[in-house]
C-alpha cells in the first residue's frame, strides 16, 4: 500500500540521453571490447571445437580459439554500439541485447574450450544441453509455481520448502507403494500440503506473506529432515528405494540431431516441465481464469468489485502452485536420487530468482531457468577441463544476473501490483 | 510485559521453575515495556501491565521477596480493585488478563502447541510405537505407555540439555562431580544463544526501519570471513587482536549489508530479493575463499581453513570445561545499545518514522533513502557480529562450508517470536538457545533427530505470526497486546 509509493518516488528517473538502451548499451561495448582483448589474449591457437554430440567424436563446430574469442567479443560489442545509438525501436532492445549476452559466453567458451588440457580441446554440446536442461527442471517446475502464486498476488518464498516436500512424500509414498505414479501424485500433495499452510495463514490469518515462506521453508527442512533421520536413515530399503521413470524417447524427434538426445529421451517429468509451461502461459493469457488471476493479481478491489471470487481464486492458485512444485521435487527422487535431507539446497531460491529475472511470466521463467541451469551445467564443464574459473563464481552467477536485473540495470523489473499485500473485503 | 515463563518451557507443560538465569533475564524485559512506550502498540503497555504486575505472586510461589514487588505495581495500576477490598479481584483481574490473548498467553500457548505438534511427530516416526496403536482398541494402555515413554524421554532430555540435570544437581551435593556439570547445560544454552541474539537484533532493526532483511545469513557469512581472516593473518597483542577480529566481522556484515540497502534506496529494488540473491553469492565466496591458498590448513585435504589464533579467541567465562564464552556479555550491552539507538536516539526515531509509514516521513523532512541505507549498514554489522561469534567463540576455531550454521535465518525466527524488539529478541534467542542446547542432548540420549528442534522452532513462530489462530484453539479473550511488529515488508 504505502510503501509502494515511495518505491516510485525512490526510483531515480533518468531521462534524457541516458536511456536505458544507451545505459545498457554501453555497458554491452565496454564487456565486448574488454571481452575481445582479455579473452582473446588468454586463449590460446589451438582449436575450440564444439562437437554435436557426447564426446569428441562426431560432427563439430571447430574455431580458432585467439580468433574465436576476439570475433564473438566485437560482435557482442558490435551490437551493445548498435543500442548505444538509440536509433532501433523498442523491439529490437531484447534481440541485440541477446546479441551481446551470447557474444559474450561465446567469447569466453573460446578462450576455455582452447585453453583446455591437450585431447579435451571440445565441448559436447549434446552433454551441455541435457545437463542444462536435467538442472533447471527444478527451477522450471518451482518457478512456474512462483507464477502461479504470484500472479494472483500471493508472494511465494515457499518454493524451496514445496520442492523440498514433494520431493520427500514422492519417495516416502513411492517406495511404500512401489508405484512412481502413486509417488508422484504424493509428491503433489506434498507441495500442496505446504501451499495450504502458506495460503491459509496469509490468505486467512493475514501472516505477512513472506514472513510465512521463510518460516516454511524451515519448516519443510526440519520435518522432512527429521522424518528422514527417523525413518529412512533407519530403514532405507523400506521407506527410501523410490521407483524411478524411465527415459521415454520419443520415436521421430528423439532422432534430431543435438536437440533430439537432449530434449526427446528425457524422462516424464522434462514433458510434463515444458507442456507445463505452455498450458500455463495459454491459460493465464489467453482464458478466463488467467484474466482472473491477473485481474486478482494487480487489483484484487476491481476484481472483486466485478464479481471475482478474490480470496477463492487465491487459495486455489496457491494450492496449484504447491502442486507443480511438489512435482518438480519429485524429478529428484521420482528420477535421479534416492532421498536425503535438505537435497533441495537451495534450488528453491533460484527458481524464485528465475521466476523474477523471468518477470513473472512462464516462458520468461523456462528461459531464466534455461540460463541458469546452463550456468550450472557450465560449472560442471569447467572443473572438468580444470580450468582456472573457480566453480564458485560461475554458481554466483544466477544471483547476481537477478541482482543486477532487480536493480533496474537492464530493464525495470516489476512485479504484480497486488503481488504480497493481503486481500481484506470492505 | 515478557515474564519469566520464556526460558524454560522446553518440557511440554512449561511450569514457571526457578532457574539460574531468570533473574537477569527478567530484570531488563521490565525497563523494556517502559521504554517502548513510544513504539508501534499504543495498547500494549497499559494492557499488560496489570497482569505483569499481578503474575509476581502466583508466579512467585509464595516467595516473601516477591511478594512486594509484585502487589507495589499492580495496586497502582488497579486503583479500582483496592477500593473493592483488594486479594480476590486483584486475583479474578488476573485470570482474566491471563486468559486473554495478550503477548505472554500467545507465547506460551504457541510453545506448548509447538511441544504437542512436536510428540505426535516423535509417536509416528516410531515403528515401534506405532505397532502398538494396531491393537490400541484391544490394550490401549499399551499405546498410551510406550507413547508417553518415548515423549517424556526426548522432553526430559530437551529439559536436562538446556536447563539443568537433576543428577548432576544430586551428584555435585553428594560430592561425585564438580560444579562444571551442573552449569553445563547453561553453558550450552547461553553459547548457542549468542550468535542469534546479534543476527536476531539485526532483522528487527531492519523490520523497525520498514525492510525485511532476509540476508542475516549473508551478513553473517562475509562476518565469519573476514574476522576469521583477522583471526589469523594479522599478528596482534592479544586484547587487540580480538577486537580487531570482532570488529572485521561487524565490518564484513555492513558491506554485505550496505548493498542491498543502497539499491533499495537508489534504485527501488526489493531488499528481500536483493537479500536472498546476496546469500547466496556470499556462501559460494565462503566456499571458494576456504581453499585458497594462506586461508587453506595446508594440513587438511578437505574444505577448512587454518584455525584462528588463540589471542584473537573469545575468552571463556567459566573455565575451561564449560563453552560459555564473552560473547554472551557483548551481546547483553549489544542488546542494550540496540534498544537505547531504536527508543532514545534521534536516529531510531527517524527508523521508526521510516518504518511505519515512509510517505510521513519523507514529508517530515527524513531522507528515507539515507535512512534505509544506514539501517542495511548497522543490520548487516549486527549480523557480521553474530557470525563472528561463530570462528571466535567456542563453537568452531576455523572457516568451513558450514561454518555460520542456519544463525542467519534463526534470526528471523528469533526476531518474529521476540516481536521485533530489542530484550524481547534476547529472550527469543535465550529460548532459541536452549532448545538447540537440549536438542543435541535429545540426539544423543534419546535418539531423536535434532531436526526436531527446527520443527519445534519453526511451529513456534506460525502460532505466534497468527495470534488469530492461538486466540480461536483456547477460546482466549481478545486482547490488542498480540499482534506482530509493526511494518512488515508488503509484497515486492
Amino acid at each position: 500500500m504505502s510503501t509502494m509509493a515511495v518505491e516510485d518516488v525512490a526510483v531515480v528517473v533518468r531521462q534524457g540521453f541516458w536511456t536505458r538502451d544507451r545505459r545498457v548499451g554501453v555497458g554491452a561495448v565496454l564487456l565486448g571490447l574488454l571481452a575481445a582483448a582479455f579473452f582473446g589474449a588468454l586463449a590460446t591457437g589451438a582449436d575450440a571445437r564444439f562437437t554435436l554430440s557426447e564426446d569428441a567424436g562426431g560432427a563439430a563446430l571447430a574455431i580458432n580459439g585467439t580468433f574465436g574469442a576476439t570475433l564473438f567479443g566485437l560482435v557482442a560489442a558490435a551490437a551493445g554500439a548498435v543500442l548505444l545509438t538509440g536509433r532501433p525501436a523498442r523491439r529490437w532492445f531484447v534481440p541485440l541485447l541477446g546479441v551481446a549476452v551470447v557474444g559474450i559466453v561465446l567469447s569466453f567458451l573460446c578462450w576455455q574450450v582452447s585453453a583446455a588440457p591437450d585431447g579435451q580441446n571440445f565441448m559436447p554440446l549434446v552433454n551441455i544441453l541435457r545437463g542444462t536442461f536435467i538442472l533447471a527442471l527444478p527451477l522450471i517446475f518451482g518457478a512456474l509455481a512462483g507464477v502461479l502464486c504470484e500472479r494472483s498476488g500471493v508472494v511465494n518464498v515457499a518454493i524451496e520448502g514445496q520442492l523440498l516436500m514433494g520431493a520427500f512424500f514422492g519417495a516416502l509414498i513411492g517406495t511404500l507403494t512401489a508405484s512412481a505414479w502413486i509417488g508422484l501424485v504424493a509428491a503433489a500433495f506434498g507441495g500442496a500440503l505446504i501451499s495450504l499452510l502458506l495460503a491459509v495463514f496469509t490468505i486467512r490469518y493475514l501472516v505477512d506473506q513472506v514472513v510465512m515462506g521463510i518460516v516454511l521453508n524451515l519448516l519443510a527442512l526440519g520435518l522432512t529432515g527429521f522424518l528422514y533421520e527417523r525413518l529412512m536413515q533407519t530403514d532405507a530399503a523400506k521407506y527410501n528405494q523410490p521407483p524411478r521413470f524411465e527415459a521415454w524417447p520419443i520415436p521421430v524427434l528423439s532422432d534430431i540431431p543435438v536437440l533430439g538426445p537432449a530434449l526427446f529421451r528425457g524422462n516424464i517429468f522434462l514433458y510434463l516441465a515444458l507442456i507445463l509451461v505452455l498450458v500455463i502461459h495459454v491459460a493465464l493469457f489467453r482464458t478466463r481464469w488467467g484474466l482472473r488471476t491477473r485481474a486478482v493479481g494487480e487489483h484484487p478491489t476491481a476484481a472483486d468489485t466485478l464479481g471475482v471470487k478474490v480470496l477463492a481464486l487465491r487459495y486455489r492458485n496457491v494450492l496449484l502452485g504447491g502442486m507443480v512444485a511438489g512435482i518438480g521435487g519429485a524429478s529428484y527422487t521420482l528420477a535421479l536420487y534416492t532421498f536425503s535431507k535438505n537435497m533441495i539446497g537451495g534450488k528453491g531460491f533460484i527458481a524464485l530468482a528465475a521466476l523474477i529475472f523471468g518477470r513473472w511470466s512462464p516462458t520468461g521463467a523456462l528461459l531464466a531457468a534455461l540460463f541458469f541451469g546452463f550456468a550450472d551445467q557450465l560449472g560442471t564443464y569447467l572443473s572438468a577441463i580444470n580450468s582456472s574459473i573457480p566453480s564458485e563464481f560461475l554458481a554466483m552467477l544466477p544471483y547476481l544476473a537477478t541482482l543486477l536485473a532487480v536493480a533496474g540495470l537492464v530493464g525495470k523489473v516489476r512485479a504484480p501490483a497486488a503481488d504480497g499485500k493481503p486481500y481484506i473485503k470492505g | 510485559m515478557t515474564d519469566d515463563n520464556l526460558p524454560g518451557p522446553p518440557s511440554p507443560s512449561p511450569s514457571p521453575s526457578p532457574s539460574p538465569d531468570k533473574d537477569p533475564a527478567g530484570e531488563p524485559a521490565r525497563t523494556e515495556t517502559i521504554s517502548s512506550v513510544g513504539g508501534n502498540a499504543p495498547g500494549e503497555s497499559t494492557d499488560t501491565d496489570p497482569s505483569t504486575g499481578a503474575d509476581q505472586p502466583a508466579a512467585g510461589a509464595g516467595g516473601a521477596k516477591a511478594q512486594p514487588g509484585g502487589t507495589a505495581p499492580g495496586g497502582g495500576e488497579a486503583a479500582p480493585a483496592d477500593r473493592d477490598g483488594g486479594g480476590p479481584l486483584l486475583l479474578r483481574l488476573f485470570v482474566r488478563n491471563l486468559w486473554s490473548a495478550n503477548t505472554v498467553t500467545v507465547t506460551v500457548l504457541a510453545i506448548v502447541l509447538a511441544s504437542l505438534i512436536g510428540a505426535v511427530l516423535i509417536i509416528v516416526s516410531d515403528p515401534d510405537v506405532l505397532a502398538t496403536y494396531g491393537y490400541i482398541t484391544a490394550k490401549p494402555t499399551d499405546a498410551l505407555n510406550s507413547s508417553w515413554a518415548v515423549v517424556s524421554d526426548a522432553y526430559a532430555n530437551l529439559f536436562k540439555g538446556a536447563v539443568v540435570d537433576p543428577a548432576a544437581v544430586s551428584g555435585w551435593i553428594n560430592g561425585t562431580n564438580g560444579w562444571q556439570p551442573v552449569f553445563a547445560p547453561i553453558s550450552e544454552t547461553l553459547t548457542y544463544t549468542t550468535p542469534l541474539v546479534f543476527t536476531g537484533l539485526a532483522v528487527s532493526l531492519a523490520f523497525r526501519g520498514g525492510l525485511f532483511n532476509i540476508g542475516a545469513q549473508g551478513q553473517a557469512t562475509l562476518g565469519v570471513i573476514l574476522a576469521a581472516l583477522a583471526g589469523f593473518l594479522l599478528p596482534l597483542p592479544p586484547v587487540l587482536h580480538l577486537i580487531v577480529a570482532v570488529l572485521a566481522g561487524a565490518i564484513g556484515g555492513a558491506v554485505w549489508g550496505f548493498v542491498p540497502g543502497i539499491l533499495k534506496a537508489r534504485t527501488g529494488a526489493h531488499e528481500v530479493i536483493t537479500t536472498i540473491m546476496l546469500n547466496y553469492v556470499a556462501i559460494s565466496f565462503l566456499a571458494w575463499i576456504i581453499v585458497q591458498g594462506g586461508v587453506h590448513d595446508p594440513a587438511r585435504t578437505d574444505s577448512i581453513s587454518r584455525p584462528v589464533d588463540s589471542s584473537a579467541q573469545l575468552p571463556r567465562l567459566l573455565g575451561s570445561d564449560l563453552r560459555v564464552h564473552l560473547g554472551i556479555l557483548l551481546a547483553v550491552l549489544v542488546t542494550w545499545g540496540v534498544a537505547w539507538l531504536l527508543n532514545r536516539s534521534t536516529f531510531g526515531f527517524e527508523l521508526r518514522a521510516v518504518g511505519a509509514n515512509p510517505d510521513a516521513a519523507r514529508t517530515a523532512g527524513i531522507s528515507v533513502g539515507r535512512t534505509y541505507a544506514l539501517v542495511m549498514v548497522i543490520s548487516g554489522a549486527l549480523s557480521g557480529l553474530g557470525g563472528a561469534n561463530m570462528v571466535l567463540g567456542t563453537t568452531a576455531t576455523a572457516l568451513t562450508p558450514l561454518v555460520v550454521a542456519q544463525i542467519g535465518f534463526d534470526g528471523i525466527l528469533v526476531a518474529l517470536l521476540g516481536r521485533v524488539k530489542p530484550w524481547g529478541v534476547a529472550l527469543a534467542a535465550l529460548l532459541f538457545g536452549a532448545l538447540q542446547a537440549g536438542g543435541n542432548r535429545m540426539q544423543s540420549y534419546a535418539s531423536i533427530s535434532l531436526e526436531l528442534v527446527t520443527v519445534l522452532q519453526a511451529l513456534i513462530v506460525i502460532f505466534i505470526a497468527a495470534p488469530a489462530l492461538v486466540k480461536a484453539i483456547f477460546g482466549l479473550r481478545a486482547a490488542r497486546a498480540a499482534r506482530l511488529g509493526t511494518s512488515m515488508a508488503k509484497g515486492w
